[in-house]
């Protein structure tokens, strides 16, 4: 099956993460309030941090399988991952930065695909620039054109956009799309913020303490909430623990 | 200056240079699996290399006595394989040095190389990039300032090394007496002017060495 199909299950500190979906070539949201598993899925799917049992596979490769003793470390898994905190080494350059995601490109094939995040991404004139030198919505956009450089066949995003100010969010959920239709691969972006949820993904994934509260698009979630969970995140009140 | 006092200063300076070049080789990797790895029995460990910075050097310098003596457990061997021992040779003081020095390197290491953001090097593993890679690209570099606090930290306690070194390398004019051990004979035999000398000398350059290691260790913090 084409797109990112995914089944975990992870015991932490007396959390239970317990999730199967699948997404295609698609923006996914994984949605959910603080401590339900989100950015750990994001581990799960990246090999940071090693399920207790389960299966991830994209495209009909698999990159995790407990039943088959499958577990290829995250250096090779193909997937982008862009940090909360975004991550960007502060002692290299914007430049080196997007040159150190793209180090396994041959030499000559690493500065064309570097100039061409700079172009893509309008990071021009910022190359000798270090990450404290940057703006907030600068530093978002060399760490996504980090992360796509190696041209991953998937991208993760953990809440990068959490600490922007409206506008700005704003208009990185736009870029986040135009992103998504350039490089034409799945894209899954963690938040807490429903209405971002809403606005950017063709499928919404709700998580409920570890588990899956309804997957669908935001006009079946909208019209067919599967529980009172549910429908308390659509009206934005937190619901009841 | 007279030939003995500048022949201590020489002996002083190369064991400290020689002894903190073997702290950086070995204290990094180790400071690195301290701060890095989880592992039964790592704090054992890390009390194990700490020990000879609390314990008195003549405790220190005892079991290196009775390690790396010639009737000792790695002593004999030497012996009994090259017919050589290192006990009162100035490669004596540099072990002495280097044990007694090692961790002050370990611990201002492991606290940088901790201090690290753990993001940036999982972001650095996402990116396709090895541990060792990584350890050289990122960890490293940031870690830097620790690093160079802790070697010049090292080197000043090296050069500042006494007990253990007397009882590993003994008292050998013109042969092991590094300026520790120079100001101890001068002082002994009344040679007060050569004395008040050295320990002016040894006062500005380990002076120097901790105002470096100061510098650097609260640009870390």
């Amino acid at each position: 099956m084409n797109g990112l199909q995914v089944n975990l299950q992870r015991r932490i500190n007396g959390f239970a993460l317990d999730i199967e979906w699948h997404i295609g070539n698609e923006l996914a949201v994984l949605f959910g309030f603080s401590g339900a598993g989100k950015s750990m899925t994001l581990h799960l799917i990246s090999g940071l941090m090693r399920p207790d049992k389960g299966r991830v596979s994209l495209d009909d490769v698999v990159y995790f399988d407990s039943d088959a003793s499958i577990d290829l470390p995250p250096q090779k898994r193909p997937f982008g991952y862009v940090f909360q905190d975004l991550a960007l080494f502060p002692h290299m350059t914007v430049w080196k930065n997007i040159l150190y995601g793209g180090a396994f490109l041959a030499r000559e094939e690493k500065l064309t695909a570097a100039l061409d995040m700079i172009r893509a991404f309008k990071l021009g004139g910022l190359e000798e620039r270090y990450p404290l030198e940057i703006s907030g919505g600068q530093k978002q956009r060399v760490a996504i054109a980090r992360a796509l450089i190696r041209q991953p066949k998937l991208l993760l995003l953990d809440e990068p956009f959490s600490a922007l100010d409206r506008p700005l969010r704003l208009e990185m959920r736009k870029f986040l799309r135009e992103v998504r239709d350039q490089f034409n691969i799945p894209v899954l972006l963690v938040t807490h913020d429903f209405e971002e949820a809403e606005a950017i993904s063709d499928k919404i994934i709700i998580y409920e303490h570890g588990r899956i509260a309804q997957i669908g698009s935001p006009e079946e979630v909208h019209r067919m909430p599967a529980s009172l969970y549910v429908s308390g995140l659509l009206t934005q009140n937190s619901p009841i623990e | 200056m007279d030939d003995a006092i500048l022949f201590s200063v020489i002996l002083s300076l190369r064991v400290a240079t020689i002894s903190t070049v073997l702290i950086i080789v070995v204290g990094i990797p180790v400071a690195y699996f301290l701060a890095r790895r989880d592992f039964f029995g790592k704090e054992l460990i890390d009390v194990f290399f700490t020990l000879p910075l609390v314990l008195p050097p003549t405790v220190t310098g005892y079991y290196l006595v009775v390690l790396f003596g010639r009737n000792g457990t790695i002593g004999k061997l030497m012996y009994d394989w090259t017919g050589w021992s290192i006990m009162f040779t100035w490669y004596a003081a540099v072990l002495a040095s280097f044990i007694v020095a090692l961790p002050l390197m370990i611990k201002t290491t492991r606290a940088a190389l901790e201090s690290v953001d753990k993001s940036l090097i999982k972001a650095s593993y996402t990116l396709g990039h090895t541990e060792f890679d990584t350890l050289v690209s990122v960890i490293l570099p940031l870690a830097k300032r620790g690093i160079v606090a802790g070697s010049a930290l090292s080197f000043a306690r090296a050069m500042g090394e006494f007990g253990a070194t007397l009882m590993l390398a003994g008292n050998l004019p013109g042969r092991t007496d590094t300026m520790p051990i120079a100001i101890y004979s001068r002082t002994s035999g009344g040679e007060w002017m050569t004395a008040q000398y050295m320990v002016i000398l040894m006062t500005v350059l380990s002076g120097i060495f901790l105002y470096i290691a100061n510098r650097y260790a609260r640009r870390i913090i």
